[in-house]
């Protein structure tokens, strides 16, 4: 079941914008339990210097949820979906996302590799406005647990 | 953005407020609402055990918000963070009861860089062992 080794490289195409709302900031920040003031109040947030709202770190995954399921769906690449679990996950930021943002998400597979069994998948989100300015950076790892590997 | 926190006061060995986060199953359900993942495994209990885990467990991604307060908390403002990013390394289960599942955080500096910065390493207790491996962030101080 090993993945097709010619998707290292692949670039999928931008996404259609995501468009940052205040209100599912805040739902999100609330989902994590987090009332931290820059996420709820714009007020606040204007007087740290931002435009709007910012959105927690880990938000960042959520812009990235579709372009991720787009890759792991790619009938292609030949991922288990049935097998995965989420092995890694990390942010770069240039600066936070923020309410009012519209944002285009640029996928591309670092790395595919087969390690003790498991299907390996490192996947990398630029994510940017639509003028071009680059926001944050995400790498998603992916683990397709190996038969050898099942516990059941 | 204006961390809290003045680079001059951090020393490697510092140490962060610790942090005790509580994960029942209606923030399993809030996150994969708000979240947008709705993979069974997070709800499911009948899915979950038929996939081999030994009930529902939470999102890797709700493990890794909570554990990043302790680094947002400290500094208040949450865009000082440059750099976050964890492995997972251990399911955090969450049984259909009123204890749901404790997480407790804790954090220390351990690298303080020239340009203003910190690297912060994350550690997430859940039953006594470790849930997050190589858990750090980079964050910007004043």
């Amino acid at each position: 079941m090993a993945l097709n080794q010619a998707f290292i490289g692949k670039i999928y195409p931008a996404t259609a914008p995501y468009e940052v709302g205040r209100e599912k900031i805040r739902e999100f920040a609330t989902a994590i339990g987090d009332f931290n003031p820059a996420y709820h109040d714009p007020v606040i947030a204007q007087s740290l210097g931002y435009r709007d709202v910012i959105a927690p770190p880990t938000f960042a995954f959520t812009i990235g949820i579709g372009a991720l399921g787009t890759v792991m769906f790619d009938p292609e690449l030949g991922l288990d979906f049935s097998r995965v679990v989420h092995g890694e996950e990390r942010f770069a930021f240039q600066r936070p996302v923020t309410a009012g943002d519209s944002l285009l998400v640029v996928t591309t597979i670092e790395a595919v590799r087969l390690a003790a069994g498991n299907d390996i998948l490192t996947t990398r989100f630029d994510i940017s406005t639509e003028d071009g300015e680059l926001v944050v950076t995400t790498w998603a790892v992916t683990v397709a647990r190996g038969i050898t590997e099942e516990s059941a | 953005m204006t961390a809290t926190v003045s680079w001059a006061d951090v020393a490697v060995g510092t140490e962060l407020p610790p942090l005790r986060i509580q994960l029942q199953r209606v923030d399993l359900v809030k996150y994969a609402g708000a979240s947008g993942d709705f993979n069974p495994i997070h709800w499911n209990e009948r899915f979950a055990i038929s996939v081999g885990l030994p009930d529902v467990i939470a999102h890797g991604m709700l493990t890794m918000a909570s554990a990043g307060r302790i680094v947002t908390d400290w500094v208040s403002d949450p865009g000082a963070v440059l750099e976050y990013g964890v492995r997972f390394t251990r399911p955090v289960v969450v049984h259909d009861d009123e204890a749901g599942a404790i997480l407790d955080i804790t954090a220390v500096v351990d690298e303080k860089r020239e340009d203003g910065t910190v690297r912060v390493t994350i550690k997430a207790v859940f039953e006594g062992a470790t849930v997050l491996g190589k858990a750090q962030a980079v964050v910007r101080l004043a």
